[in-house]
């Protein structure tokens, strides 16, 4: 760390390697567009970053109230990163709701802004304070400032012709200018924003503005800051990036398959937090001629995502665990008649409702097994946002070239989180072919591909093949309905083959550190970050501790076994109550030990690495 | 015309395969829309009647065989695709509509028939013909109703008569029943008809009239249970009683039924009344005159309320009116989409929104 005078304001400036902030308020505060604003700023300037919104179900919660309390962390970095950081560095809390419900992850000596306008005697009771924490010495372990925001952001609106309401409404602006000025970013890319966001309202942009400068200016010249920070740019891979979160990454790994494959896109869709934004994005594509559909619920989404894969489109459907359970019985359907088709599920925290806007992974069972009978499909499970992006391209290579459907497994987390992405070029995509068959001389409805076991996709319009399919069961090859008992025990067969034979068309199982050792520390999903930062930091103890990252979670690599089988334990952390885990021992005998958090957020670093020290220390000889 | 309705007629008038022209080049029979496949309803099932009328007017159309799509779901009459020898989709139990959908948004070039019963349309399905009809998505939804479920052994459907006794409401269902038509009008249906297994010739045409319509259509066909509910339409339908009580509706024409073809519908405040030509100084100038065009459709949800024996029951098309097809308004916005950003370009969608270089 280096200290140098700045010129401007003749304050020390530190060098930080990474920086963790918290805005937290009211759900009608604007901390999702605030939390967005820095993120794109520390985006653009290069730094590696990492984000979790965090907002309640509920659109307004009663203001000022517990339930009501809307987050964002990000995490922004001249390194690497990997998760959006265990803890933040900075809380700013807008009022007494945010500041109980957030203040118990700011670590001792962190930085605490409050909004002290807000800390009055109603909103206080709201947020079931007895006393005022700003004054009975509760939170003296923290870097406190109390900021008058609303009273200062107020007066620098001074003029405008605005209700007062209105005017407050644009404080967290005013906050944001604070952390601008803190960490040492340019006001333009959000002044940018507001020139094209309120273009039309020139009061309100004049509001905006007005207040993120203020905020910018009061940094400058308060005496309550002593210093301000620098995280300068990472050195990221070279390249044109973006922001990206993952299920903006997902949507558009879809709209890449359907452009590599030369097949129409269709997406049938019923509203389900948090996978919405899915279709939000899909629909803003009708010049790629993408068609989205919102159906009338979750069954006929999916039903009209089959009819659509059953005329030669990719068809397309996506969910969170709730609406999955609903379209259960029509995912078997697409199992029986052998289709392309892939369904998104952005896993939620239940059983049921349970928590909607709140990450968690433990749909994996009922996607592998949440249907009558064998019904076996190909799962698989992007690791980061970015990673969507491929995955989701993956998932539409499986679906065509063994003409199965697939099952692509998000989670909140994923969804709504951010990090840079390198935009890829064309050309580096994947190939994606598809056949379908004219000849009626050599088509048999179930008649099979020899290496894949597909079935040939016959659609619609192609004279001579004009031929059957449903949900009873069928002959082999010939297609037509069939209850011999021995031909049913080889179509089970030949379902179960086809999927288990993907693990020849898979990368295999890699793994990050040494090739043998100690632990091997195996995750799915979106605990990437936090394993890999935990592995690492066990690495650069000297612990002999490697990551592996299941993409395909069904099948599994073909060297799963080998690569299990390595380490003297196997840890697998998951946020569900032992799925994975659950697999690996009866797929592989293998004596694995679960470490499961399930409280709708992600795994912390420290939590994994505690969890990996206790199982070397135990096992240490 | 509203706009919407000019549309809708700019698209009948535009060439499509479904002409007459086009069915006298293709000429296909109705043994050309006959499958390999061996038909296992029950002998003397209403069924048979159903299939054999549609086999005989798949080739008014004017569609190739292949670009024909017949889709069902689960019930006695979900087996009808595969005696079909076009394209088939056995489905699951009321999705038909769902699988329609997706396939008509997917390829508006189809013609797409949904095969259905009174269970699986109106129970186990009820929330998708509603929606499909609304979208009015250019599919011929043919409903079985035989206010029966057959396939399951006999248990009531949601158009069994109240108080009916069957295995599953051994003491009396004490469920109102609906009505099918009337559902399908509330639904926005823009065409409704019914008609009768046995009546073969009526059948014919009223799904002639359904196939040439652009947009949903709805059509209840009548049909006999031999097995679980033999005789359920029998009172009105049989050939000797079916004329004084049966309305056959012809569009223009005054609503006039009766072997003597003496019997009328006239207007009594805001319900019908049966009335006698010639008694109390009725005249025709009193009936009502059917229009299955009218733009309100008060008229057509009072044909659907009647029913035998308070009123002969109306048979043929109830309504049948031009809107924009969902298929067409989807490709309609992606045609104008194109038109204003030009031809969407994958890499102008990957590097959208901000971005910076990284050297």
């Amino acid at each position: 760390m280096t200290t140098t005078r700045t010129r401007s304001a003749d304050l020390p400036t530190q060098d930080l390697e990474r920086v963790t902030i918290r805005f937290a308020g009211d759900s009608g505060d604007g901390m999702q567009l605030t939390g967005t604003q820095f993120t794109r700023t520390a985006a653009v300037f290069g730094n590696d970053i990492s984000t979790l919104p965090d907002f309640p179900a509920e659109i307004r919660a009663p203001a000022g109230s517990l339930p009501g309390v809307s987050g964002f962390q990000i995490s922004f970095s001249s390194s690497d990163i990997h998760t959006p950081g265990d803890e933040p560095d900075v809380l700013v809390a807008m009022n007494p709701a945010a500041l109980k419900t957030n203040v118990g992850d700011l670590p001792p000596g962190g930085a605490l802004i409050v909004n002290s306008d807000a800390f009055t005697k109603s909103n206080l009771s709201k947020a079931a304070y007895e006393g005022n924490p700003l004054t009975d010495g509760s939170l003296k372990a923290y870097s406190l400032f109390e900021i008058p925001i609303s009273t200062l952001n107020e007066r620098a609106l001074d003029g405008l012709d605005m209700t007062s309401k209105q005017k407050d409404l644009t404080k967290n602006f005013f906050a944001l200018g604070i952390m601008f000025w803190l960490y040492e970013r340019s006001m333009e890319p959000t002044l940018d924003w507001i020139g094209q966001k309120f273009g039309a309202r020139p009061v309100i942009a004049e509001a905006n503005g007005r207040a993120l400068k203020a905020g910018y200016a009061f940094g400058e010249t308060t005496e309550l800051f002593h210093t301000h920070y620098r995280v300068k740019p990472a050195h990221l891979a070279s390249g044109t990036y973006r922001n990206i979160t993952g299920n903006e990454a997902t949507a558009l790994g879809f709209l890449a398959a359907s452009q590599l494959a030369d097949r129409p896109l269709f997406y049938g869709s019923y509203p389900i937090t948090p996978a919405s934004d899915i279709l939000h994005q899909l629909s803003g594509y009708k010049a790629y001629g993408v068609k989205t559909f919102q159906a009338e619920d979750e069954i006929a989404a999916i039903g009209a995502a089959i009819g659509a894969s059953y005329g030669g489109a990719l068809g397309l459907t996506a969910s969170s665990g709730p609406g999955i359970a609903l379209k259960s019985e029509a995912l078997g359907l697409a199992v029986m008649v052998e289709l392309p088709l892939v369904v998104v599920d952005v896993q939620r925290a239940g059983p049921s409702t349970g928590m909607p806007t709140k990450t968690e992974q433990a749909d994996l069972l009922q996607v592998l097994f949440g249907r009558n009978s064998d019904s076996p499909l190909p799962v698989v499970a992007p690791a980061t946002p970015a990673d969507c992006f491929d995955v989701a391209i993956e998932a539409w290579r499986l679906a065509l070239k063994f003409v199965t459907p697939v099952v692509y497994l998000s989670d909140a987390f994923l969804a709504t989180g951010a990090e840079p992405w390198r935009i890829p070029s064309v050309d580096e995509l994947p190939d994606i072919h598809v056949d379908n068959p004219t000849d009626p001389a050599t088509f048999r409805p179930y008649a099979r591909d020899a290496h894949t076991l597909a079935r040939q996709w016959a659609i619609p319009g192609t004279p001579g093949l004009e031929h059957r399919v449903g949900g009873l069961e069928k002959a082999d090859i010939s297609g037509n309905v069939s209850y011999d008992p021995d031909n049913h025990h080889r179509m089970q067969m030949l379902r179960q083959a086809k999927v288990a034979g993907i693990a020849d068309d898979i990368p295999l199982l890699e793994v990050h550190g040494p090739d043998r050792g100690d632990l091997l520390v195996l995750g799915w999903g979106s605990t990437y970050g936090a394993i890999r930062s935990a592995v690492e930091r066990l690495q650069a103890d000297g612990r002999s501790v490697a990551h592996a990252h299941l993409r395909h979670l069904n099948p599994f690599p073909k060297n799963t076994e080998t690569v299990l089988g390595s380490y003297r334990r196997v840890l697998i952390p998951e946020v569900n109550l032992g799925q994975l885990l659950l697999l690996v021992r009866a797929k592989f005998l293998i004596d694995a030990v679960g470490y499961d958090r399930v409280r709708g957020k992600p795994f912390r670093i420290s939590e994994i690495e505690e969890a990996a020290t206790k199982i070397l220390e135990e096992s240490r000889p | 015309m509203t706009e919407p309705n000019k549309r809708a007629a700019r698209e009948t008038a535009d060439p499509t395969p479904l002409s007459a022209e086009n069915a006298e080049t293709i000429r296909l029979t109705r043994k050309d829309f006959v499958s390999d496949q061996e038909v296992r309803w029950c002998p003397g099932c209403g069924d048979y009647s159903i299939l054999a009328q549609t086999q005989k007017v798949m080739p008014d159309f004017g569609y190739p065989r292949e670009n024909i799509v017949f889709i069902s779901g689960i019930g006695c009459s979900g087996r009808l695709p595969y005696y079909m020898n076009t394209y088939g989709f056995h489905t699951i139990h009321g999705r038909a509509p769902t699988l329609a959908t997706g396939l008509k948004a997917a390829r508006p070039d189809l013609m797409v028939w949904v095969i259905t019963g009174d269970g699986d349309a109106l129970s186990i399905g009820g929330n998708h013909v509603l929606h499909s009809m609304r979208r009015n998505v250019d599919f011929k939804l043919v409903m079985f109703n035989n206010r029966i479920y057959g396939l399951t052994k006999g248990q009531a459907s949601p158009t069994s008569e109240f108080g009916k006794r069957t295995k599953s409401t051994p003491a009396g269902s004490v469920d109102t029943p609906i009505i099918p038509l009337t559902i399908a009008l509330a639904a926005e249906a823009s065409f409704v008809a019914r008609s009768v297994d046995t009546h073969t010739e009526h059948l014919q045409a009223t799904l002639n009239r359904a196939g040439f319509h652009t947009g949903s259509a709805f059509i209840e066909v009548l049909q006999n249970c031999n097995i679980f509910n033999d005789g359920a339409w029998r009172d009105f339908t049989e050939r000797d009683v079916r004329e004084d009580r049966m309305l056959l509706l012809e569009h223009g024409k005054p609503m006039i039924f009766g072997r003597d073809r003496d019997k009328g519908i006239r207007l009594a405040g805001l319900r019908p009344e049966v009335v006698t030509i010639g008694q109390d100084g009725v005249t025709e100038e009193d009936l009502l005159v059917h229009d299955e065009q009218a733009e309100d459709p008060f008229l057509a949800l009072m044909l659907s309320r009647m029913f035998w024996p308070q009123f002969p029951v109306p048979v043929g098309v109830l309504r049948a009116v031009p809107r924009p097809t969902h298929d067409a308004l989807i490709g309609d916005q992606i045609e104008a989409a194109v038109a204003r950003e030009g031809k969407g370009d994958l890499a102008g969608a990957l590097a959208s929104g901000e971005t910076w270089t990284v050297e």
